[in-house]
């Protein structure tokens, strides 16, 4: 736990795929302590696509929805479907209850079922930030980072708003998972407050008409408001399961018609504007002029740029120390 | 009415729950219990049994034979009752996810002694929707759940007529701290979802039968006179359930019939001796007034905080039972509180009290939907009785007042008064099950679960007769189960805990934990994490509930995943998660075997964190769990939660470096 190992042999080692290296990370990246922002920092650097050469592989997919809609379930059918197709998963669940003020029990992670013994899946509970469902800096930085060593990365997050938002800033691919007779997500569809996601699950296939409806019911939806690409899906994560396959097809589809590097950059930026946030709140952001001005300033970074390095930017900019 | 009855009233029936290590030892005890004196059977399973897994399944490990007794397969069972007339027997068999299975052993069995199915009685508990809420033995999700017990039920009224294929089991909500308004609105909503289920499975004729064979399994706690005035309350409820909703007319059918064991959760592992009279006075509140009688007893015995009960323990309860009804005169009168004020005052609370949580829980759809509901409120309820515990609010005479006390006589000699199960136990039956699998024919096995297979996909079917059948064939514990779980799909209750309010404010003591807890978690940079954990099958997860809620409440990050976890699931976790520390409960008795086994799945993953254990730990083996590396053990006598808490940050401070309280 008190590992002293520095933090560009730990980019190193999962650079080199050695997923036994990603709990060490995630324990450096989460941390705020002073020894580890500079571990946190090397680590990151190491797996920029600055170092890398090009981008990381893995693919980062945001997994987002109401409350009871069954991601859970649904996870835990698409991480077999991933290991029988022999790829590496790691699931980052971001619990909605716990704030970051004070405690949080995390019980996510007891849906989702493995082999223990199958060092090819990673499940880390994280806390959200102060807000419902809405990623903390930690988040971003641990999904970016493990994307260079597992070959599927999930961030899984409950709401419908503010957690789709971010993880849409976040991931290659987001998939909104609803159950049928949901109608808020229709209203949100249709009112804009939920951005068009890349696909859409419609979960609990196995109630039969009311599954077909609601999947109707989406996809009219979506042709309205342009989201003609977005795939509308049905699963049933009850025995026997029905869809996943095809859904994990969709997300490799979605994923290989993607601009990955734009969105990758995105991302990076997204999760420096965070940080800088989280870190020095309302006060940083007026030195800076305000938020568009700080998005300016990123949008004119090194698009091979980490993280770190951005937030480093930032605060030379805000002549903050 | 006179104020004596012309005839002294029959006594109820008697019982001791009991089982252990093996179908021919188990046989033994009850053999040697029935010549005391005990009129019936209660049958405990262990774990493997009771949640479908057979001797040599991986997470069977440490539990064969240590909670109750392992019935494999149709042998098991023929030498669990040998010699004991089934014809003649009442027989309880605390059974539920596995109900089907086990009466359909115990059919066979009865055909082996030539008795047919239709001269049987007894029942089966298969009551899955407290399993849910508080003991943690299912095994399928809910809704095939409710299919097999609806099934038995069918299958009971028609083939086995005089077994009460359900009892409706409140006894393991009160273990889980409910209050008594809990209790009844819980196990009416319950019976009320499991008669609903059953309703739909067999002609309506049958549907007064189907009533009048559904019984209750009840709890009474030391609060004897308002736990008598709840089970009037419930026979009251009962037969208005009776005749308003299910049409029933026959006043015999009306009756609220139900056995009970008295309250555990009250008794002291501190001065246990005083669990004694705890009790007697458990056992007055469901016999005390005739109108409200229990039809049959068994009684924990005195030392259940401390471990397993000895065959003597057990002779002790039993012989408290036959004071109660040979000595004394309690069975000469009539209703002693018929015209009682006080009662009827409390019987008038308690109705008003149930029905309102009744209508709670139907607005959350139901007793099956509302599982998440009522699982939330008991946690809170249960919450709220170990702080009336620590603060002194409620007096528990020896533990929290009045603790001083000479050393117990009754704790002294080699095994420090309580039974240990021979771990060769485990070894044999694993062996054991080895063999039946090589001799029994395996065609007509492999053909009954092929069948019994075909018939659990389609739900329209009936799962006894192809249950009846595998156990004829020699099927094994495990392979039926695993061909339900294969068709119905695995399932992991709620833990309450997410839903659980936070800690009232102004609590001084969490308030500085709370400080302590910042000022560890800045020092380490990450907040302080815990994971708790529950290795094995035991399912009574009271004290883990009860531990991560506070953990939380003293601001800590905490991993809790609920039951029925490997070793390696359970260092996985701590691994993946980063957790500062690891907290386990164990309250089985498999703690010799499981923790050692967790504590080298750790070291074999490199985690180097401090482990803490809970639960019901001898003295003797705490030394052993110690040189397995465990940092401390904590046992029901350390009652102060707040505490425990301290010190586990205080260890989790030491142990990564992050110095001492300011």
């Amino acid at each position: 736990m008190t590992s002293t190992i520095d933090g560009s042999e730990i980019g190193a080692r999962l650079r080199a795929g050695d997923l036994g290296a990603a709990p060490l990370a995630l324990n450096v990246l989460e941390s705020s302590a002073p020894a580890d922002r500079e571990r946190s920092a090397a680590l990151q650097r190491a797996l920029s696509p600055a170092a890398l050469g090009h981008e990381a592989d893995g693919h980062l997919i945001g997994i987002t929805g109401p409350p009871g809609a069954g991601k859970s379930s649904l996870l835990s059918e698409l991480v077999a479907a991933w290991r029988r197709r022999e790829r590496t998963v790691a699931v980052l669940a971001v619990d909605p209850s716990s704030k970051r003020t004070g405690g949080a029990l995390l019980g996510d992670r007891a849906r989702i079922s493995f082999d223990p013994r199958d060092e090819g899946v990673l499940i880390r509970s994280t806390a959200a930030a102060g807000r419902l469902g809405g990623l903390a800096p930690a988040t971003r930085e641990a999904a970016l980072a493990l994307a260079a060593a597992f070959d599927v990365v999930v961030v899984e997050t409950v709401g419908v708003g503010q957690s789709e938002t971010d993880v849409a800033e976040l991931a290659d691919t987001v998939a909104v998972v609803v159950q049928p007779g949901s109608g808020d997500t229709l209203q949100f569809l249709k009112s804009g407050i939920m951005e068009v996601p890349d696909v859409l699950v419609v979960t609990k296939a196995d109630l039969g008409d009311i599954a077909l409806r609601a999947r109707r019911d989406l996809s009219a939806a979506l042709r309205s408001i342009g989201g003609r690409r977005t795939r509308v899906l049905a699963v049933s994560a009850l025995p026997p399961a029905s869809g996943i396959d095809e859904l994990v097809e969709a997300l490799d589809e979605h994923r290989a018609r993607v601009d990955l590097p734009a969105r990758r950059l995105r991302s990076r930026r997204a999760a420096a504007l965070a940080e800088f946030g989280a870190e020095h709140g309302e006060r940083g952001l007026r030195a800076l002029g305000g938020a568009r001005a700080a998005q300016r300033l990123l949008d004119a970074a090194d698009p091979g740029a980490d993280a770190p390095t951005l937030v480093r930017l930032l605060e030379r900019q805000a002549a903050i120390a | 009415m006179s104020h004596r009855l012309p005839d002294r009233d029959e006594p109820w029936i008697m019982r001791t729950y009991a089982g252990h290590s093996t179908a021919a030892k188990s046989n033994e005890l009850y053999r040697s219990n029935l010549s005391k004196g005990q009129t019936g059977l209660s049958i405990a399973f262990d774990l493997p049994t009771q949640t479908g897994y057979d001797p040599d399944d991986e997470l069977a490990h440490g539990e064969v034979g240590k909670v109750g007794v392992p019935v494999a397969h149709r042998g098991d069972m023929i030498a669990l009752l040998d010699g004991i007339p089934l014809d003649r027997m009442n027989t309880s068999m605390t059974i539920n996810a596995t109900a089907a299975w086990l009466l359909a052993l115990y059919v066979v069995a009865a055909e082996e002694q030539g008795v047919p199915q239709e001269a049987l009685s007894g029942t089966t508990q298969n009551d899955i929707i407290k399993e849910f809420l508080a003991r943690g033995t299912y095994a399928f999700p809910p809704e095939p759940s409710m299919r097999l017990i609806a099934d038995m039920i069918a299958y009971a009224v028609e083939h086995v007529p005089k077994w009460n294929p359900v009892n409706i089991c409140s006894y393991h909500l009160q273990e889980a701290g409910a209050t008594p308004v809990q209790e009844i609105a819980y196990a009416m909503s319950n019976a009320i979802a499991v008669l609903d289920a059953a309703r739909r499975r067999v002609p309506a004729e049958l549907v007064p039968a189907v009533f009048g064979r559904i019984s209750f399994f009840v709890n009474a706690g030391v609060r004897f006179i308002e736990e008598h005035a709840k089970l009037r309350a419930m026979s009251i409820l009962w037969e208005e359930l009776g005749r308003e909703r299910y049409g029933v007319e026959d006043p015999k059918a009306l009756r609220f019939r139900y056995g009970v064991q008295v309250n555990s959760l009250g008794l002291t592992e501190s001065q246990p001796e005083n669990n004694v009279q705890r009790i007697v006075l458990e056992a007055l509140a469901v016999t005390l007034g005739r109108d409200a009688r229990a039809r049959a007893l068994q009684l924990p015995a005195w030392n259940e905080a401390l471990g397993l009960p000895r065959p003597w323990d057990q002779q002790w309860s039993l012989r408290i039972q036959q004071v109660l009804a040979y000595e004394t005169d309690l069975l000469e009168y009539p209703d002693v509180f018929e015209g009682s004020k006080v009662m009827d005052g409390l019987v008038a609370e308690l109705l008003d009290g149930a029905r309102a949580e009744m209508a709670a829980v139907a607005e959350h759809g139901g007793a099956v939907a509302g599982v998440d509901y009522m699982k939330a409120a008991l946690v809170d309820s249960h919450r709220e009785r170990l702080r009336r515990i620590e603060s002194g609010e409620q007096v528990v005479v020896g533990l929290n007042r009045f603790a001083e006390s000479e050393p117990s006589p009754l704790l002294e000699g080699p095994g420090g008064g309580i039974l240990t199960v021979d771990p060769r136990v485990e070894v044999e039956q694993r062996a054991a099950i080895e063999r039946w699998r090589a001799e029994r024919d395996s065609a007509a096995a492999e053909a009954a679960l092929a069948e019994l297979a075909r018939v659990a996909r389609a739900p329209e079917e009936n799962i006894m007769p192809a249950t009846i059948a595998a156990a004829r064939a020699g099927v094994t514990t495990g392979e039926w189960s695993r061909a339900l779980r294969a068709a119905f799909g695995e399932f992991r209750a709620p833990t309450g805990v997410g839903e659980a309010a936070a800690a009232l404010a102004g609590n001084d003591e969490l308030a500085a934990l709370r400080d302590e807890v910042e000022r560890v978690s800045e020092a380490l940079g990450r907040r302080v994490k815990i994971l708790v954990g529950k290795p094995g099958l035991d399912g009574h997860s009271n004290g883990a509930e009860q531990i991560a809620v506070r953990a939380r409440d003293a601001g800590m990050d905490v991993v809790y995943e609920g039951i029925r976890l490997t070793p390696a699931q359970i260092a996985a976790s701590a691994l993946q998660e980063g957790v500062h520390v690891v907290g386990l409960s164990i309250l089985s008795g498999s703690h010799r075997e499981l923790i050692p086994a967790v504590m080298a799945e750790l070291a074999r993953r490199d985690v180097d964190v401090p482990v803490v254990v809970g639960g019901i730990i001898p003295d003797a083996d705490v030394e052993l769990l110690r040189a397995a590396g465990v940092a401390a053990v904590y046992t029901p006598k350390d009652f102060d939660l707040t505490r425990i808490m301290r010190d586990v940050v205080a260890l989790v401070a030491q142990w990564h470096g992050a110095g001492t309280p300011a």
